[in-house]
């Protein structure tokens, strides 16, 4: 059976052929290069340590940072475990206060969670409806004992791209250090650590055409900043991150970051012009609403809701596109997108979203498709919808009463 | 997630799709399950003066199981006696359906949706 279309960028991305080529070469017998960095006796240890080195100056390069600053992890969900837990920890006596947002990644916010446990406050502030997090209500949330602020740069799930510059003053104003979850707008979107005021900053290489399993925190060096170590051990990445490096992994992160700081205007314009082709391909299209700010957001994403139609049973008709769906019924819990219920939006818009996320790699032909069975396939499920019939006789949906089960 | 055979055969071809009159004295609805959930059956019989269901018709709002559970359950309910159709299980519909635990609900839905659209025709019928 033919593969359906991937639409599914922001879960992950393919890796870009150049950058898998060069991370071959770090592996097998072939070049010598497969190499310990920690080898320090002989050059397969310091062809390692070189190769890790490039790679450094490239994660480094695109988020204006020096590479001594750079930490390599296994992805974002470390760099997000390892800022916060890290910065805590370190911190605990200067104040256990912690400041973050309702539509973080699971990653930031379970880590908050898992701290409540252990006697830190933590404050989720709730973003207004069109994703974004009302800076006066930050501010007002600051206190005495706040030690960090966490607050992503791009949200994975509907685009959105948050004031981080306006952050990171009020934060740095304070001498709050600021942490940001950047998994999804590297290469997406300029990241300048300094420009910002950014202190902590999670990168991952697999939503940016590297490989999974590696990623990368940008901890800052002036103001130094502290954190205590997640991962004991031989004291690798300045004691921060214990554990053998993954040389061939490295490499195709940086690779993979030299390449999206060189042709991150051309993946832009590329992702801006899909974007556009798909919202007005879809505009025609009765009942739909964009989730997110339409001005404030990177053009790889779309999240759209098709009201009257159910999530799952919309993704099951588009069996020949590979996207993802804020609807309760594709994952195991009950509950619809928090995300889409943080923004306000009703339980049944949340049911009947449809997140759209393309690249470097999408085609105008895989958005006409899109396009197409988009069109056939609401159709179909409104005409077999009780609520879709209901909104075309004018009955107001909200005030039946609904047998909830 | 996967789906069996079944599900989406009637998922593809459902069968009994559409909309009786409501006004209509031999008619019964049942509409059952909340938007904020993410289903809503509606169930329609039509019944004879025998009180033998000749026909059904449903719309559901929901995922392919449900929409699998509601055009099942027309087929099953139409040439059955009031009665004989309330007897229905959504244990039977599950099994014939093959749903996982987690789409059990929609099997419940549907044999509420039934029980409803008989209670329906039945308070048409009173006195």
């Amino acid at each position: 059976m033919k593969k359906p279309i991937y639409l599914d960028y922001s879960a992950t991305t393919p890796v870009d052929p150049r950058v898998a080529k060069l991370m071959c070469s770090y592996l097998t017998p072939d070049d010598g290069l497969f190499g310990n960095a920690a080898s320090r006796s002989h050059q397969y240890g310091w062809d390692a340590e070189d190769a890790i080195d490039t790679a450094r100056k490239h994660v480094a390069n695109l988020i204006n940072a020096n590479p001594k600053e750079i930490v390599w992890t296994s992805g974002a969900t470390e760099s997000d475990n390892l800022a916060i837990k890290g910065v805590a920890e370190f911190y605990a006596k200067k104040g256990k206060h912690i400041i973050t947002s309702k539509t973080e990644h699971k990653a930031v916010l379970d880590t908050c969670r898992n701290l409540e446990r252990f006697g830190y406050d933590v404050t989720y502030l709730e973003p207004k409806s069109d994703g974004l997090i009302d800076l006066n209500e930050l501010e007002a949330a600051m206190r005495e004992d706040t030690i960090l602020v966490s607050i992503m740069h791009v949200n994975n799930e509907i685009g959105v791209i948050q004031d981080i510059p306006s952050i990171g003053k009020l934060c740095r104003a304070r001498k709050i250090l600021f942490h940001v979850d950047a998994a999804q707008s590297a290469g997406k979107t300029p990241i300048d650590v300094e420009a910002m005021n950014i202190d902590l900053l999670s990168l991952s290489a697999h939503k940016i055409y590297g490989p999974k399993g590696i990623g990368a925190l940008y901890v800052r060096r002036k103001p130094r900043v502290r954190l205590e170590a997640q991962m004991h051990g031989g004291g690798h990445e300045r004691g921060m991150r214990s554990g053998t490096l993954a040389t061939h992994q490295i490499v195709g992160m940086g690779e993979a970051f030299r390449l999206a700081a060189e042709e991150l205007e051309q993946d832009y314009a590329h992702a801006l012009k899909l974007r556009e082709r798909l919202l007005k391909g879809v505009s025609d299209i009765e009942e739909n609403y964009i989730n997110g700010d339409m001005e404030r957001r990177v053009p790889h994403n779309l999240n759209i809701s098709f009201n009257y139609v159910e999530g799952e049973s919309l993704m099951m008709a588009l069996n020949e596109l590979a996207v993802s769906s804020g609807s309760a019924c594709t994952s195991a819990s009950l509950e619809p997108s928090y995300v889409l219920r943080a923004l306000g939006r009703s339980d049944e818009l949340a049911h009947s979203s449809i997140r759209f996320s393309f690249g470097r790699f999408t085609t105008e032909a895989d958005i006409d498709r899109a396009i197409e069975l988009l069109h056939q396939k609401i159709d179909k499920l409104r005409s077999l919808s009780p609520l879709w019939d209901m909104y075309k006789d004018g009955v107001d949906l909200s005030t039946v009463q609904w047998t909830a089960h | 997630m996967a789906y069996s055979d079944k599900v989406l055969d009637h998922y593809e071809n459902p069968r009994n799709v559409g909309t009786f009159e409501n006004d209509d004295e031999a008619v019964g609805t049942g509409m059952v399950g909340a938007p904020a959930c993410g289903d809503v059956m509606r169930l329609q019989i039509k019944v004879n003066d025998q009180g033998i269901i000749e026909d059904a018709c449903f719309k559901t709002y929901g995922c392919g199981s449900a929409i699998a559970s509601s055009s099942l359950v027309t087929e099953w309910v139409k040439g059955k006696t009031l009665d004989d159709a309330a007897q229905i299980k959504n244990s039977q519909i599950a099994e014939e359906l093959a749903l996982p635990p987690v789409k059990i609900h929609c099997s419940v839905l549907a044999e509420d949706a039934i029980k409803a659209a008989i209670s329906d025709y039945k308070a048409k019928h009173q006195g």
